[in-house]
């Protein structure tokens, strides 16, 4: 009998087949992975351009197979605004960690999301800055031991987390935010679907379109992989919880801004 | 400046303001983008230039910050557009990161200085103390080109002239100026003539059709390839800027005094040489009008028959240092510097002249 092989699982066009430079166990090459996936299944590979932060994924270029800007720490929603304004037939997305985007970066992505910028921004929440080797972030959670919250985070020094996704939904501008998690298969399948609802919102939309990924980082949590997504589901979830915030899409069909 | 003109490139004569001028400089230029954010006195720029872009099919965008607006320039530059900002001291300041980072990335872009006291929030007053701060550029070994206006036509040329520099050294130009400057008005010719197309970008990030992806970054891991591309940037910008060593003359011919001034401040030296060569004082005055490259080599000669050579600015002591570096001991340098938006008038330069001949002779 013959047997036909079926191809189930490959990498997509808009990634390189390359090895990561990740820990073990961290969840940016599910990200990665599923942003590639949308670029895919919308068909705009050749029209994107993506923009790496400071941060363990400064590296992404390495790894996605469209043009790149390596932007200053914090200011890739700025360098998309002056890409997208310049090109506004483009496909800009960001790809930011919790410091870039939510420390040094808070003015650019609150006033990107305010102007409703055609552009899509992945926020990659761990909770944790891993690049510089595990000093807390502005959502790292209370009672949180890190580097430089060794006696754990506590409200009365470091103050209460930052919910961001919470935060930019209070502003007109937004066309699309959720938040999702990559800490169990359901969990990654709900992430596809947000991240292709971001694009979408640029795409079709003509506007911003932005998810919060919360993800793990074993390496600087002190676990093995496994215990980080279990901590994950039971600590970081029931803080941060998943869901679409914001969806404007209806009735945002036609482009305002004069081209 | 007189009536006619017989240049066919140059249109009649208008009254404009420095920040102005900068404006129209830069659209005559092909920019058709421009990030900024206001900060006194250089406001008339975005002000002008958010009623002007549209005009002309630009864009205009106030950033939240000028921490933004540079990135946002990195955006657009990163495109292949031609695209500007500008601010003032302090301002620039939050800019030096993002002027590193397109330095780095080999980006091309203008960032106009209008120069106002310091340090810290200082005040609005003209002043020239962040000659360092734009010769340097920011961190890293930075090679950016910096011209030097003294007046408003040569803020438009240089504005025009700075965009074709920023795609040939493939990195950011600084136009230095200052309060005074910018708010003045006075008579000059734009130009009427089409500007020459800006040179293909096939580095920009414009989307990977039928190609290889293209990257724009400043980051290179490896000390030996970082290296390299330190050279590669100095290398293009030696050839690059080497028509740019620039200073006009003012009865330097038969001179044993010179005087060393740009910008707005040179201005009262021209006067000041009129004096003291009434009182029998040889004096002249070189005013470079590109400070970084530095006209080194013009006036070493010019020092090389002088007996005193005096930098004259509203700093204290920061263009005198790359006057000593030029003159390299072949006669003695000193410096009247007026700090903290405050400057020397003629009398009071040509005074300070006579009274260090005066010192040097006893």
């Amino acid at each position: 009998m013959e047997t036909m092989e079926k191809v189930a699982f490959s990498t997509p066009e808009c990634m390189v087949d390359a090895t990561m430079h990740y820990c073990p166990g961290c969840t940016h090459g599910i990200v990665h992975r599923l942003v590639a996936e949308a670029i895919d299944e919308l068909g705009i590979r050749e029209k994107c351009v993506g923009i790496s932060p400071v941060g363990c994924a400064v590296y992404m270029y390495d790894y996605m197979n469209c043009d790149f800007i390596q932007a200053a720490h914090g200011r890739a929603p700025a360098v998309a605004t002056g890409l997208s304004r310049a090109l506004p037939e483009t496909i800009v997305f960001t790809y930011q960690g919790d410091g870039d985007l939510a420390a040094i970066g808070t003015a650019e992505i609150v006033h990107a999301a305010a102007r409703n910028e055609r552009m899509t921004v992945i926020f990659v929440n761990n909770g944790i800055y891993g690049m510089t080797q595990g000093q807390y972030a502005p959502t790292t959670l209370i009672g949180q031991r890190t580097s430089t919250s060794p006696r754990g985070r506590s409200v009365e020094v470091e103050g209460y987390p930052i919910r961001v996704s919470e935060m930019l939904a209070a502003l007109d501008g937004p066309t699309y935010i959720a938040r999702a998690a990559v800490v169990s298969p359901p969990t990654v399948r709900q992430a596809k679907r947000a991240i292709l609802r971001a694009f979408e919102a640029q795409v079709t939309y003509r506007g911003f379109g932005f998810v919060e990924v919360l993800s793990t980082c074993p390496t600087y949590w002190g676990m093995t992989p496994a215990e980080a997504l279990k901590r994950a589901e039971e600590h970081v979830v029931p803080y941060y919880p998943l869901g679409e915030l914001v969806d404007r899409r209806q009735g945002r069909e036609t482009a305002t801004r004069p081209e | 400046m007189e009536d006619h003109t017989d240049d066919p490139r140059l249109g009649d004569l208008v009254l404009l303001k420095g920040n102005e001028a900068v404006c129209e400089g830069a659209i005559w230029a092909g920019c058709r983008f421009f990030f900024g954010y206001p900060i006194t006195p250089q406001n008339q720029i975005p002000e002008m230039m958010s009623r002007r872009m549209p005009e002309v099919g630009g864009t205009y965008l106030q950033a939240e910050s000028e921490l933004a607006a540079i990135s946002m320039v990195h955006g657009a530059s990163s495109a292949g557009a031609r695209a500007m900002t500008s601010s003032s001291s302090p301002g620039i300041s939050l800019m030096q990161e993002g002027l590193s980072y397109l330095a780095g990335a080999e980006l091309p872009c203008v960032v106009v200085n209008i120069q106002r006291g310091g340090p810290g929030l200082g005040n609005i007053a003209g002043a020239q103390s962040d000659y360092l701060q734009a010769v340097s550029g920011a961190h890293g070994d930075m090679f950016l080109p910096v011209y030097a206006p003294g007046s408003v036509q040569e803020i438009y040329d240089f504005v025009a002239e700075a965009f074709d520099t920023a795609d040939r050294v493939r990195g950011p130009v600084i136009v230095l100026a200052d309060a005074m400057l910018g708010q003045m008005t006075e008579a000059m010719r734009p130009r009427v003539d089409a500007c020459p197309p800006a040179p293909e970008k096939p580095w920009a990030t414009v989307g990977a059709r039928n190609r290889a992806p293209n990257l724009i970054t400043s980051l290179y891991t490896q000390p030996d390839s970082l290296a390299q591309h330190n050279r590669r940037i100095r290398a293009r910008f030696e050839s690059e800027t080497r028509e740019l060593c620039r200073a006009d003359e003012c009865l330097t011919e038969d001179a044993d005094v010179i005087l060393v001034s740009y910008g707005i401040s040179s201005r009262s030296c021209q006067t000041a040489c009129e004096l003291l060569r009434e009182s029998g004082v040889r004096t002249g005055l070189f005013r470079p009008t590109v400070v970084r490259p530095f006209p080194e080599a013009r006036l070493a000669q010019l020092a090389a028959r002088a007996r005193l050579v005096v930098s004259v600015e509203m700093s204290l002591g920061q263009l005198v240092k790359d006057v000593r570096l030029a003159v390299q001991g072949r006669a003695p340098v000193t410096v009247l510097g007026r700090p903290g938006g405050t400057y020397s008038t003629s009398p009071e330069i040509a005074e300070f002249v006579v009274t260090t001949l005066q010192q040097m002779a006893s």
